[in-house]
């Protein structure tokens, strides 16, 4: 991706893919559409959209239980993921997923877990299968504040350090694991200092300034590529809406804080930033926005039109074949 | 025809599957020393980078072989002692078990998980399990459970071409026995099938891993005192082939099932239960279950060697159940 006005706009169109598809997902919610938990992404775009940016159409992403962002980040087509969040056939997991695993493997997805911490050996596994094949593809696995407590984080960073992989461990430190913070849970003030213990770089980048991220996720991956091994990547960001929308928790955050994170919006520091650097009109952002616009109306239309999976398709992808054995279709009748 | 043991015939299957497709690799603790007895010359034909050691991080490592799955590579992972599986639930259940099906089939993760299970040595209750039947309830994970050399080679083969995750069991007991195996045959067996060990009409006796040689045993003991015992091997716990078991259970109208595992919520519960469900009305005797009983393994011998089924706690459960007695 070369710099320049076609990729500032990229850049925004992305962001504002993110922040509308999550608009109309919580419209969806609330006006009972959708079912289930909402998880969305709204305050953590410019740290999605400026790694997914550093990354080439060919290479892996892992994601989160908050992952709505990612595979938009990464350019993926919307109707497919609003048909997953409403439950329908055509979801890109069939209907088998929804919010927590909306993985769209076209575009180097390898999955989106709802285990906390379980996605970074996944990431490894597929840096260790890029280094195998040679075919110098990058994996970049996103986690959150709370992951990096798990004993698969550490795991993770120590496995691809000692075999040089190429990975990039990309932590959206947004503050709280649900309720909790992180200050409280975390033993250092930057999880990106733990990377001193595997012996591999770590970087802390203002997660709200989307170019900031793409340059230190750009390095981090031209690092990855050269065979030199692992980085870590903390982006200290912010979420804006509830843990799942429509939780309801007593207030944990406190206002001040809310109204801090709110004045740093990822969408509007990089709108201005485009202005004062005249590298983008208002106009031709006002028309990425319209465009974005008329791309999500479609794709809510395309979601709300698609069938229903039939209850049958329950059964489909347990294993590659059929069970053939015990067909549980006639041996529980009961 | 080479006379090959348990161990080198699993050392063979690998090797073969690793000449055969540059995909296959294989990783575990203490591979390269050979520690453990079936990797013995894989470093040296393949190399380091087809033959890892691994750090002591059972979670990271199957983790780390389900990424490799799937973006195309074919891992198989010796976890060595099969409690070890333990640490590393997380990533065979949600991740290698569930990844298909929750993504709607757009990724496969054909990985091969081999435990063993060193019970009946001494190695007292943390090192003993045979844990397989833990791992029945989670659908989208296939589990072998070979029970000699001819089936731990051709069923390991199988396991390495499967699309899906394969967790696979191997019976410390049977290490040492050994048979005749053909050289150059390239030797598949289907997983899901069970195998009729050796035909009979009286009583059929189910019997998995180690516990198959033992129920052969038996059935030649059994076989003097004019008893004729159909014994089966299920080869492949899940997917389980009942219709084989079915239609033995229909010929003999007796059921026995042995399992070295823990009574409650053990593979012999699960096949008694649909032996029970579906040929009810035409048992001549109510079904027996030979197990462990559920209490921890101890360390000293003579605590431990009555805990397991044996010839003779089978060659028993058989004679009772002639007697038309549950």
């Amino acid at each position: 991706m070369t710099q320049g006005n076609s990729m500032a706009l990229e850049i925004y169109r992305r962001m504002q893919r993110i922040r509308q598809f999550e608009a109309a997902a919580v419209d969806l919610l609330t006006r009972g559409e959708m079912t289930g938990g909402l998880h969305t992404t709204p305050g953590q775009e410019a740290a999605i959209v400026g790694a997914c940016m550093a990354l080439g159409d060919d290479d892996y992403m892992v994601g989160t239980h908050r992952s709505h962002g990612h595979p938009i980040g990464k350019g993926a087509g919307l109707d497919r993921l609003m048909a997953e969040l409403l439950g329908r056939t055509t979801g890109v997991n069939r209907g088998k997923g929804g919010s927590m695993h909306l993985s769209d493997f076209s575009v180097g997805s390898l999955g989106e877990t709802s285990i906390v911490g379980s996605g970074l050996p996944v990431a490894t596994g597929a840096a260790l299968g890029s280094k195998m094949q040679r075919n110098g593809k990058v994996a970049l696995c996103f986690f959150g504040d709370g992951a990096s407590s798990e004993g698969t984080f550490h795991e993770s960073l120590n496995i691809a350090a000692i075999w040089k992989l190429p990975v990039i461990y990309f932590c959206e430190n947004n503050g709280y694991a649900i309720s909790t913070p992180a200050t409280e849970t975390v033993s250092v003030s930057d999880i990106a200092v733990r990377a001193a213990g595997y012996n591999i770089p770590g970087h802390v980048v203002d997660g709200q300034d989307v170019m900031a991220v793409y340059e230190v996720t750009a390095a981090a991956v031209a690092r990855a590529r050269a065979g030199e091994g692992p980085t870590l990547i903390e982006a200290k960001t912010y979420r804006f809406d509830e843990h799942a929308i429509g939780l309801n928790l007593p207030a944990y955050r406190s206002a001040e804080e809310m109204a801090h994170w709110r004045a740093r919006d990822p969408l509007i520091l990089f709108r201005e930033a485009l202005l004062s650097r005249a590298e983008a009109s208002p106009e031709a952002m006002d028309a990425v926005a319209e465009q974005v616009r008329q791309e999500v109306a479609e794709a809510v239309r395309f979601g709300l039109d698609s069938p229903h999976p039939d209850p049958e398709e329950a059964f489909d992808h347990v294993f590659v074949d059929p069970i053939l054995p015990l067909d549980h279709r006639k041996q529980e009748a009961f | 025809m080479a006379r090959v043991n348990f161990l080198t015939a699993l050392r063979d299957a690998m090797a073969e599957e690793m000449r055969r497709d540059p995909r296959v690799f294989v990783m575990g603790e203490d591979m390269r020393n050979n520690l453990y007895g079936s990797s013995g010359g894989l470093l040296d034909e393949f190399g380091p980078e087809r033959v890892l050691d691994v750090p002591l991080a059972e979670s990271g490592v199957i983790g780390t072989a389900a990424g490799a799955a799937m973006v195309g590579m074919r891992p198989v992972v010796d976890i060595t002692i099969a409690p070890f599986l333990y640490p590393a639930c997380d990533q065979i259940v949600s991740i290698a078990a569930k990844s298909r099906y929750i993504y709607g089939g757009q990724t496969s993760v054909p990985v091969v998980i081999r435990a063993c299970m060193f019970y009946n040595g001494g190695s007292a209750a943390q090192h003993s399990d045979r844990p397989y039947a833990m791992f029945m309830g989670i659908p989208g994970l296939k589990i072998v459970v070979p029970s000699d050399a001819y089936d731990a080679k051709a069923l390991l083969k199988a396991s390495i071409r499967d699309e899906d995750p394969v967790l696979f069991f191997e019976d410390f007991n049977v290490w040492g026995s050994a048979m005749r195996l053909p050289d150059d045959e390239d030797i598949i067996l289907p997983l899901g099938k069970a195998a009729v060990k050796r035909e009979g009409s009286d009583v059929t006796l189910f019997a998995v891993g180690g516990a198959v040689a033992l129920s052969l045993a038996a059935a030649k003991v059994l076989e003097a005192e004019g008893i004729s015992v159909e014994v089966i091997d299920p080869r492949t716990v899940k997917p389980l082939d009942v219709e084989t078991v079915l239609a033995s259970v229909r010929k003999t109208g007796r059921f026995v099932a042995v399992d070295p595992a823990h009574r409650t919520g053990s593979l012999a519960s699960e096949i008694v239960a649909t032996v029970s469900e579906r040929l009810f009305g035409s048992l001549r005797a109510p079904p027996l279950r030979v197990c462990t009983p559920d209490t921890h393994i101890p360390f000293a011998r003579g605590m431990e060697k009555g805990l397991f089924p044996t010839q003779d706690r089978i060659a028993a459960a058989v004679r009772h159940i002639m007697k038309g007695q549950g």
